[in-house]
C-alpha cells in the first residue's frame, strides 16, 4: 500500500510535465500570439517587450529556461496583468472557485447520497419515480439557463436572494445551488444503482442471516459497497467542476480563478495559461490517487500491490 | 400432420433488446420525441417561410420601436432584439444542435472505438502507454484543445473536406457555416477518451475468449480480429455510452456558445438562442425560455433512451 501510494505520488510530477509541455505545444501551434491583439505596438516598444520575457530566443531555449523554472515552481509573470506573478493571481482567486466549488459538491453529495438510497430502498416507489426524474431533469438542464433563472425567481420576483457577487453567506446560495444541480443528478442516479445492487449481494444476506438491525447493515455494510461508482465519480467530476465553475463565475460575476483562465485562454497569456493548467492537472492527479486509495477502505477486496 | 408442427422462432438478441425497450415507457416517450424533433427541424422552416415568410435570419423592414415581441399568434415564440421569429430560429438551430450531437458523436466513435480496442487487444506495455497518454489528455482542459483546433483550422486554412461536407449537408457553402462543421470535429476530438476506456475495458474482457483464438489460429490478421471479431462484440456498452455521448457534447456546444467560442449569429443553435436569450432574461424572458426548454426536452429524451438502451442491451448491468 505504502509503495503504491508513493510510486504513483512520484508519477504525478513528470506527468504535470507532461501536459504543462503539451498545453506550450498547444499554445504556439495556433497562430497569433499576445502581441497579435488589436493594439499595435510599434515595432521597437514590442521587440524591446519581448527580450524582457526571452521571446526573441529560438524556442528550444525558451522551452529550456521556462521548464527549469517550472520545475522550481516558478511560473513567472503574467504577460496581461503586469507586474503580477502567476502563482500570485492563482493565489488571489482560487479561494473563490474553491469555496463554492467545495461547498457546491458537499451540498451534492449530502442530497445525491440521501436521495439516491432512499430511492433505492423505496424501489418504485413515488419517491423514486419522483427523484429519478427529478434528476433526469437536472441533467438536462445547461447550468447557464438554470442559474439566471434561480436569479430571476429568488432576486427579482421575492427579493430574497442577492443576484450577483459575493459577499456575506447569503450571496453564496445560488452559485452553489446552480453548481450543484448536475453534480446531485448524477450522485443520486450513481447511488441508486450502486445501492440496488449491494442490496442484492451476498455479504448483505450474510449480515442480515447473522442478526443485524436494518439500520446497521445498510449504514455499516450497504453504505460502504454502495457508494463506490460515487467515488469513482469524484474524480472526473472535479475536473469537469472547473468548467462548471466558469459558468456559474460568469452568471453571478465572481472573480474565481475558472474566469481567469478562460480569459488567459482567450487573450493568449501563456504563463498564466501554463500555470493554471500545472496547478489543476496535479490536483486532479492527486485527487484521482485519492480515489484510488479510498476504495480500499470502502471495499475489502480491492488491495493494492 | 405436418402442417401442425409450430416452427419455434428462437429471439435473437437484437430482437429480445427490441422487445425490453419497448416495454420501458419513458424510453418509448424518449423515441417519440426526439422522432418529432427531427421531423420538426428539417420540415420546420420550410413550412414557417411559408406559411408566414419569417426565416431565421429574416429582419423586418420597417423600424418599430420595440423589436423584441412577446409569444403571439404571428410570432409563437416571440421575436428576438433583431425582430427575428423566435421559432424559425430554433428550428434552424435544432438542425446545428442535433447536427452536433450526431457529427461530434461519430467522430468519438470512430476515434475512441479504434484506440480502445487496439490499446486493450495489444495490451502490455503498448496498452500502459496509450492508457497514459488518455490519462494526460484529460488533464489538458478541453477547452484549450477546442480554441486550439479551431485557430489553427478556422478561416482560410479551413480543410476542404469540411467545407466540402458544410456545402453538402448545410446547402450554403458560406464562410461561417463551414466553421461550424469544425467547431463539430473539435467537439468530437476532444470527447472520445472516455469512449476509448469503455471499449479498451469491454476488449480486455473478451480478447481471451475461444472465438478470437480460433481467429489467430486460422492466421487472420491483428487489424481484423480488432474490427471483424472483438469490436461487433463489444458493440452494446458502446451504443449505450454513445447514446450518453450526444446530450453530453451538446451541452459543451451550448456552453462554448455561451461563452462566445461556438456557434456566432446569425446562425444558431440551442446552446446559443439560450445564451443570448439570458442577457435579456429579465424583460424578455420568452427569449430564453422557449430554445432553452426545446433544448432541455430533447436532452431529457435522449437520456432516457440512454437509459433505456441500457437496461435493454445490457441485461446484466441494467440499474434494475
Amino acid at each position: 500500500m505504502f509503495s503504491f501510494i508513493l510510486r504513483r505520488l512520484l508519477m504525478i510530477i513528470p506527468m504535470a510535465l507532461v501536459v504543462v509541455t503539451l498545453t506550450w505545444g498547444l499554445v504556439r501551434i495556433a497562430p497569433g500570439n499576445f502581441y497579435s491583439g488589436e493594439k499595435k505596438l510599434p515595432a521597437g516598444v514590442e521587440a524591446t517587450i519581448r527580450k524582457k520575457y526571452g521571446l526573441d530566443q529560438p524556442w528550444y531555449t525558451q522551452y529550456g529556461m521556462m521548464m527549469s523554472n517550472i520545475v522550481r515552481g516558478d511560473f513567472g509573470d503574467s504577460l496581461k496583468y503586469q507586474g503580477q506573478s502567476v502563482n500570485e493571481i492563482i493565489r488571489r482567486h482560487l479561494p473563490y472557485s474553491a469555496t463554492i466549488g467545495i461547498l457546491g459538491y458537499l451540498l451534492a453529495l449530502t442530497l445525491g447520497l440521501t436521495a439516491g438510497t432512499i430511492a433505492a430502498l423505496r424501489q418504485n416507489s413515488w419517491f423514486d419515480y419522483g427523484s429519478m426524474s427529478l434528476a433526469m431533469f437536472g441533467l438536462s438542464v445547461p447550468n447557464f439557463v438554470l442559474g439566471p433563472i434561480l436569479v430571476l425567481i429568488f432576486s427579482f420576483w421575492l427579493y430574497l436572494l442577492p443576484s450577483a457577487r459575493l459577499g456575506g453567506p447569503l450571496s453564496l446560495i445560488l452559485p452553489v445551488v446552480t453548481l450543484a444541480a448536475i453534480y446531485t443528478a448524477y450522485i443520486a442516479r450513481l447511488t441508486r444503482a450502486g445501492m440496488l445492487e449491494v442490496m442484492r449481494s451476498d455479504y448483505i444476506r450474510t449480515a442480515r442471516a447473522k442478526g443485524l438491525d436494518e439500520r446497521s447493515v445498510l449504514l455499516r455494510h450497504a453504505i460502504r459497497g454502495g457508494i463506490i461508482p460515487v467515488v469513482s465519480f469524484t474524480g472526473p467530476a472535479l475536473a469537469a467542476l472547473l468548467a462548471g465553475t466558469v459558468v456559474v463565475e460568469k452568471v453571478f460575476a465572481i472573480p474565481g480563478l475558472g474566469n481567469i483562465f478562460i480569459q488567459s485562454v482567450l487573450n493568449r497569456d501563456e504563463p498564466l495559461i501554463l500555470g493554471i493548467v500545472a496547478f489543476l492537472s496535479i490536483l486532479i492527479m492527486v485527487f484521482n490517487l485519492i480515489v484510488d486509495i479510498s476504495y480500499g477502505f470502502l471495499d475489502p477486496r480491492i488491495r493494492y500491490e | 400432420m405436418t402442417e401442425n408442427v409450430e416452427i419455434i422462432k428462437g429471439a435473437s438478441l437484437g430482437r429480445d433488446a427490441w422487445k425490453r425497450l419497448l416495454r420501458n415507457k419513458l424510453a418509448v416517450f424518449g423515441m417519440i420525441v426526439l422522432g418529432l424533433m427531427i421531423v420538426a427541424v428539417i420540415i420546420g422552416p420550410a413550412i414557417i417561410a411559408w406559411t408566414t415568410g419569417y426565416t431565421y435570419d429574416s429582419i423586418p423592414e420597417q423600424k418599430e420601436l420595440v423589436k423584441a415581441m412577446g409569444p403571439s399568434f404571428r410570432h409563437l415564440m416571440g421575436t428576438d432584439d433583431a425582430g427575428r421569429d423566435i421559432l424559425a430560429r430554433v428550428l434552424q438551430g435544432g438542425r446545428i444542435s442535433l447536427m452536433v450531437g450526431i457529427i461530434s458523436t461519430t467522430v468519438s466513435l470512430i476515434i475512441g472505438v479504434s484506440y480502445g480496442a487496439t490499446a486493450g487487444y495489444l495490451g502490455g506495455r503498448i496498452d500502459n502507454l496509450m492508457m497514459r497518454i488518455v490519462d494526460i489528455f484529460y488533464s489538458i482542459p478541453y477547452i484549450l484543445i477546442v480554441i486550439v483546433l479551431l485557430s489553427v483550422f478556422g478561416g482560410p486554412s479551413t480543410p476542404d473536406w469540411i467545407k466540402w461536407l458544410s456545402a453538402t449537408l448545410g446547402g450554403a457553402g458560406n464562410q461561417g457555416l463551414s466553421q461550424i462543421f469544425l467547431l463539430f470535429f473539435a467537439l468530437g476530438l476532444v470527447s472520445w477518451l472516455t469512449m476509448a476506456r469503455v471499449v479498451r475495458g469491454q476488449i480486455l474482457s473478451l480478447k481471451n475468449q475461444e472465438f478470437v483464438m480460433a481467429a489467430k489460429a486460422t492466421g487472420v490478421s491483428t487489424f481484423a480480429i480488432i474490427f471483424r471479431h472483438l469490436v461487433p462484440n463489444a458493440l452494446g456498452p458502446v451504443i449505450v455510452y454513445a447514446t450518453l455521448t450526444v446530450p453530453s457534447v451538446m451541452l459543451t456546444e451550448a456552453f462554448l456558445s455561451y461563452l462566445g467560442l461556438g456557434v456566432q449569429a446569425p446562425f444558431a443553435s440551442w446552446g446559443s438562442l439560450a445564451a443570448d436569450g439570458v442577457k435579456n432574461i429579465a424583460i424578455f424572458p420568452w427569449q430564453l425560455l422557449f430554445p432553452g426548454l426545446t433544448m432541455a426536452l430533447t436532452l431529457f429524451s435522449l437520456n432516457f433512451l440512454g437509459d433505456g438502451l441500457r437496461d435493454a442491451l445490457d441485461p446484466q448491468t441494467r440499474k434494475f
